[in-house]
């Protein structure tokens, strides 16, 4: 078991590679990635000048070169720092971690890389293992850690928990022992704050937003989301928890996506909250629900959350008290 | 060729197996997809080809015959990316590294999609990230952030100008740039 003050000694800094969505399209994520993090008694270190990680779907399908010389660079601002970047993104995961993954085991692609990196003062050394929050969560601080946080348990909420895939697969460039298809880790994560993780027809579906899909052929995207909607509506639960912006954005906005273009199978809109899972680990670590973005303080219109968060946040009300 | 390879193959390229798009794989170093079986589990796993066209068996057996159509029609970009193929393939082979190296090859020949052309002409190459919040129509987008106490924008190329320079120093460099150029000089005319 990892004791509070053995991992406190181990002073765990981070650099928080932001990516695109999360600081750019929902904000609340970012918000409650740093509090909960400040909370844990962990320090993230701003990653000043990232840029898009590049985005797997699109630009590595467009042009690979780009692609690892972009996330190259990327990494080598966490390394300046000492530290590794992690990312909320299920997709900034996939870029950090593959490139990471192959510039180790190809010397000459790394020595290229470099020679281009160079032209911008910049260097790779790969030192740094890029990782998703949820990995720092689980697998660095570990559930003993997280467990001496938790000050509220929500007993009465169902929640169907989507991983997402790139989080997950490739599994041989992840740190899951290989486990594709049946992962638990944030069903555990969730499972702390008392909530229930419903079990629902063809879970590790993907969303069907990334590859590029959603960005230009929308209504095949929603066409997987449609099907993964009626399946966690079947099982009845209250909210969805994500672990990545951009399943994230597809099944919040998504849901709207649906109902525009497939309402006839769907009979009736689903209206079922999304919620990030810092927002939900917060909240039953007692963090105030504003500073997890979860109470909206803006008259602004066509903003995320598209679906609110109102029905999930009178659910708990009883339970904060 | 690599002798792990080698071994799944057990045949060295005959003529009749050979195709541009097949030499553009192996040059890559991603041989191993000659060792393809054409069994179907990537199509059996491919939660795409539940509702679409895409037939992932085809697209690899198209790559190998070298038949270009596979780079001109749509399946390719129907793929979200899910990875069941690389997992499920009983030939290990990386599937959906496959797909990306035939987008790549696609989009060298000036076939993309209209909306992921401007996504990275006007988005990704002048802005550095692949959803903007700068600019007049993005405006609430950072009223946003601010609602919840963030920096207005954030602290990424956002915030450096010189580190957008960097990014589009490295695009130049690897050509990037000049594919993009080239491929808008073709939709102009
Ligand atoms: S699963 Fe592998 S061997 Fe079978 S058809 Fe697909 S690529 Fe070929
Ligand atoms: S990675 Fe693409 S081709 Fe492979 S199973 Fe998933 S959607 Fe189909």
């Amino acid at each position: 078991m990892n004791s509070l003050s053995e991992i406190q000694n181990d002073n765990l800094k981070y650099g928080l590679f932001l990516g695109c969505i999360i600081p750019n399209r929902y904000p609340m994520i970012e918000r409650s990635i740093r509090d909960v993090f400040d909370e844990l008694g962990m320090k993230l270190l701003d990653l000043k000048g990232a840029s898009c990680c590049p985005a797997p779907g699109v630009f590595r399908s467009f042009h690979n070169l780009t692609w690892l010389v972009i996330a190259a660079r990327n990494i080598s601002i966490a390394e300046k720092l000492g530290v590794s970047p992690i990312t909320g993104c299920n997709g900034c995961y996939g870029t950090l971690r593959d490139v990471w993954y192959e510039l180790n085991h190809n010397y000459k692609l790394k020595k290229d890389i470099n020679k281009e990196l160079n032209k911008i003062g910049k260097k790779y050394t790969g030192k740094y293992e890029p990782k998703h929050i949820v990995q720092v969560l689980y697998l660095d601080l570990g559930l003993d850690y997280l467990r001496n946080y938790i000050k509220y348990s929500f007993s009465n909420l169902k929640v169907a928990v989507h991983y997402g895939c790139h989080i997950v697969r490739p599994s041989d460039k992840r740190p899951w022992n290989n486990e594709y298809e049946y992962p638990t880790f944030l069903d555990e994560i969730v499972e702390l704050t008392g909530a229930n993780s419903i079990e629902y027809k063809d879970k590790n579906l993907c969303c069907g937003a990334g590859g590029g899909v959603r960005s230009a052929i929308n209504e095949v995207a929603a066409d997987f989301t449609k099907e993964k909607l009626i399946n966690i509506r079947n099982a009845g639960v209250d909210i969805i928890i994500t672990c990545c912006p951009f399943c994230q954005l597809q099944f919040d906005l998504g849901q709207k996506d649906v109902a525009n273009l497939y309402m006839d199978e769907i009979k009736k809109p689903f209206n079922i909250p999304v919620i990030y899972i810092t927002q939900l680990l917060g909240l039953s670590m007692g963090l105030d629900p504003n500073r997890l973005g979860l109470i909206k303080n803006h008259t602004l219109k066509d903003i995320s959350p598209y679906i609110s968060y109102k029905p999930f946040l009178k659910l708990i009300k009883e339970q904060l008290i | 060729m690599n002798e792990k390879i080698q071994e799944i193959i057990k045949r060295d390229i005959c003529e009749s197996y050979n195709s541009n798009i097949l030499r553009k794989f192996i040059d890559t170093g991603l041989e191993e997809i000659r060792a393809c079986i054409n069994c179907g589990t990537c199509t059996g796993s491919c939660p795409s080809g539940r509702r679409t066209a895409l037939r992932t068996r085809s697209v690899i057996k198209k790559a190998l015959d070298g038949d270009d159509s596979v780079l001109k029609d749509i399946d390719i970009w129907l793929c979200s990316t899910c990875y069941y193929c690389y997992e499920r393939c009983p030939r290990n082979i990386l599937v959906t590294d496959m797909v990306i190296k035939l987008r790549n090859i696609a989009v060298e020949k000036g076939y993309i999609l209209e909306k992921h052309f401007n996504l990275a002409y006007n988005v990704f190459f002048k802005t550095c990230h692949a959803i903007s919040a700068k600019g007049e129509n993005n405006k609430k987008w950072r009223e946003l952030r601010e609602s919840y106490k963030l920096p207005s924008l954030p602290p990424t190329v956002h915030s450096y100008p010189e580190a957008v320079k960097e990014c589009q120093t490295l695009m130049k460099e690897v050509k990037f740039k000049k594919l993009l150029d080239q491929i808008k000089k073709k939709i102009k005319k």
